[in-house]
């Protein structure tokens, strides 16, 4: 889900631009390898692919289609470090020359689903892409990327006080849960295809390096929800959520100011733990 | 697949298409800003900016009617969510997101309408976008539409058989795929053959004039002034 | 004189084990234009990739005296200017002119000159107001002159086209056979278009499964191998 303009709290899209800044730079360096660049072209092009793989309809009953996302898909061919860079290209386009999705809620956008998007769908492939159920592992990462990105974006929406209303709620889940479903099923038969072509496309699951692309991608999950939740200058927002979630003691007691000071100490570690990250893998 | 219209406006030679590109992307954020922290006097606001948008079209030499209607591509999804907040009990909300993500969405479009890609993207280098990203996004680019154009021919050919399959269609993306490494491979060779180092050599930057500055300037201060006239006098 | 170009005994496997060239021998003067004939999957393609050192097999290939291995592989590509049968595929770059500039930077002139040097390229081949243009806007004949001019701004001595007709109407194929004529290099033209090849070059190879099996003028070979057009 791409999140426009104007549908952000201050509070949240700053939040989120701010922590998103160090990861792409981050994430940019890794797959840039040094200086070599020449990775650059192979890329973009794969994401053009992924563009234009929109094109084609999967017929899912009853008249309607539905069409690849590609986060999974990408993860499993071309490693997570490069498809989190394909997918924040993909968005920065789809932002600026479509108007799909904000340019202030960018940063917003590209934590969902280039980063745990990514992310949530490259797990199931490193922890169980070797064995007999490689097919369901591929499966689950290509539901889990839609869901997990998804769900972020909602819980974004919501802490910043965009209504949703019970039955709204539940619609929105339902349609999530849909989209993950045939993001897996469309993943897992375009990997087989693809085996078929040429059974280097799929690569096998590395261990090791990924261990500590793993570890940051849930760093920058709790990070993302925690500056978001303390960042939050809009209690509403928050007692929303929680009575929603069925908690039902409010938060109390923060203002602007608090918020403010947390976004830049979240700036700050990110920024740190990107160097240190950095330091260890070179 | 045809380039889109967004493609053919860039082209165009309007004092505005000529302006640097950083000279549009500043105060395209001061009105992004401006726009996402108002919370008062939505409506004039919405107004007043929205006016300043259309004089940029005009100056820019672009349908006005066109520009404002492909903007509105924001609509449907915004339109939802406010149609669930107004029934909510929170009108003020839905038309805070109408406003807001329309007027965004057409300030975008407009910058974008007046600049080509490769130059916008090369320009977002020196406010500190890591380059390699950046170059990602210029070959993206680049191949849009050739791959595209491979990808509508798939689909019709596969809507003259009466469409595809599911099965059908995972396999046109995987011959998709292939042919798009394949061709990544050949770009490579290609690049290899004039001598390709590892890096790309940058062309310098355009200069940033002193109608370019004056122009930034100008914009921005224009929208900061209405957001603060729109408060004051309300 | 000694050949500009000189190939001995070329063999090529793929990876998949099939042999794509199987012993080639093939001989370019200085300033003399050879067509290279074949069927679809002769090794036309493959041979010209070896002789900028894309691709490397057994044999030797000289290049105006220099042997062509992976050490002196930089050096041969400024001496052989390869265009590529699609376009889209050489003509990578955002815009026109960052392309034809391209080969200039990574020879290391500076930002400006190379820009003025592609300026005067893209002004020799016809195409100056398409300078800032996106590649994707341009017809065919039009990507292939801005094809050209980016690889004869690097004064190659050597220019090895690889299919350079195809997609292109009679008028565009009749500038290009006048803009090839026009230029002093040496070329290697790989062309199904007997009339173009006759049109440009002196000489022509015929390749056949791997090696060459007939050399002779344009028209012999034509005529030997019945490698016309068709007609009813």
């Amino acid at each position: 889900m791409h999140i426009p303009d104007g549908f952000l709290s201050t509070p949240v899209w700053a939040a989120l631009d701010a922590v998103a800044a160090p990861v792409v730079g981050f994430v940019a360096r890794r797959a840039q390898r040094g200086f070599d660049e020449s990775k650059a072209p192979l890329l973009g092009v794969m994401g053009a692919f992924v563009f234009a793989a929109q094109m084609i309809n999967f017929p899912v009953g009853a008249g309607t289609s539905g069409h690849l996302v590609g986060g999974a898909l990408l993860a499993c061919t071309l490693g997570p470090v490069a498809a989190s860079v394909v997918m924040t290209a993909i968005l920065a386009i789809q932002a600026l020359v479509f108007q799909d999705g904000g340019v202030l809620a960018l940063g917003a956008n590209v934590l969902n689903m280039a980063v745990v998007g990514v992310l949530a769908g490259y797990l199931p492939y490193h922890l169980w892409g070797r064995g007999r159920g490689r097919r369901a592992a591929i499966f689950a990462g290509g539901a889990l990327s839609v869901l997990a990105s998804a769900v972020l974006a909602l819980a974004e929406l919501l802490i910043s006080g965009v209504r949703m209303p019970g039955p709204a709620l539940s619609v929105s889940l339902g349609l999530f849960v849909i989209s993950a479903l045939l993001e897996g099923a469309i993943t897992m038969t375009v990997v087989s295809a693809l085996e078929g072509i040429q059974p280097g496309f799929v690569r096998q699951p590395s261990t090791g390096r990924s261990f500590a692309m793993t570890a940051l991608g849930i760093a920058a999950v709790l990070l993302a929800a925690g500056g978001v939740v303390f960042a939050s200058t809009s209690p509403d927002g928050i007692e929303q959520l929680a009575i929603q979630a069925g908690i039902h003691k409010p938060l109390a007691g923060y203002g602007g100011g608090a918020g403010l000071a947390g976004i830049a100490l979240l700036y700050v570690v990110c920024l740190a733990a990107g160097r240190v990250t950095r330091k260890r893998s070179t | 697949m045809r380039h889109t219209a967004v493609e053919e406006w860039s082209r165009g030679a309007s004092p505005l298409h000529r302006l640097n590109p950083v000279a549009k992307l500043f105060p395209l954020a001061v009105f992004l800003a401006a726009l996402a922290t108002a919370h008062r006097e939505l409506p004039p606001l919405g107004i007043g900016l929205g006016l300043l948008l259309v004089t940029g079209i005009l100056a820019a030499r672009l349908p006005v009617l066109g520009v404002m209607l492909r903007g509105g591509v924001v609509l449907p999804f915004s339109g939802v969510f406010a149609l669930v907040s107004w029934l909510a009990g929170d009108p003020v909300r839905a038309i805070e997101l109408v406003l807001k993500s329309y007027l965004s969405a057409l300030a975008v479009l407009l910058v974008v309408a007046t600049t080509p890609v490769p130059a916008l993207l090369h320009s977002l280098e020196r406010l500190g976008v890591p380059a390699f990203l950046l170059t990602v996004a210029q070959f993206l680019y680049r191949y849009l539409f050739v791959i595209s154009g491979e990808a509508y021919d798939m689909r019709t050919a596969a809507a003259a058989r009466g469409g595809l399959t599911f099965r059908a269609a995972s396999g046109a993306l995987a011959v998709l795929f292939a042919r798009s490494y394949s061709r990544a491979g050949q770009v490579h060779r290609a690049m290899l053959a004039r001598g390709f180092t590892g890096r790309f050599v940058p062309m310098s930057p355009p200069r940033l004039t002193a109608v370019d500055l004056l122009f930034a300037t100008l914009a921005a201060v224009a929208v900061i002034v209405l957001r603060v006239a729109v408060e004051r006098l309300a | 004189m000694a050949p500009v170009i000189e190939v001995r005994g070329l063999r090529y496997r793929y990876e998949d084990g099939t042999e794509a060239l199987k012993g080639v021998d093939f001989r370019l003067q200085a300033g003399e234009s050879v067509a290279v004939f074949g069927a679809n999957g002769s090794g036309k393609s493959t041979f010209a990739l070896h002789l900028n050192g894309l691709l490397s097999g057994d044999g030797s290939i000289s290049v105006c005296g220099i042997e062509v291995n992976r050490k002196t592989a930089a050096m041969v590509r400024r001496k052989v200017g390869l265009v590529f049968q699609e376009s889209d595929t050489q003509l990578f770059m955002p815009t026109v002119i960052e392309d034809v500039a391209f080969g200039l930077l990574n020879q290391g002139m500076a930002p400006e000159v190379a820009r003025e040097r592609a300026g005067i390229a893209l002004d020799q081949a016809g195409m100056s107001g398409a300078a800032h243009k996106a590649p994707y806007h341009l017809s065919a004949g039009e990507k292939k002159r801005v094809a050209i001019a980016g690889i004869l701004t690097l004064e190659p001595e050597v220019l090895v086209l690889d299919e350079p007709t195809t997609f292109l109407d009679p008028p565009g194929q009749r500038a290009l056979a006048s803009l090839l004529c026009n230029l002093p290099q040496a070329k290697i033209v790989i062309t199904h278009d007997t009339q173009f090849a006759l049109a440009v070059c002196t000489r022509a190879v015929f390749f056949e499964d791997g090696v060459v099996t007939g050399e002779g003028t344009v028209r012999e070979i034509a005529d030997r191998f019945r490698w016309a057009s068709p007609a009813c």
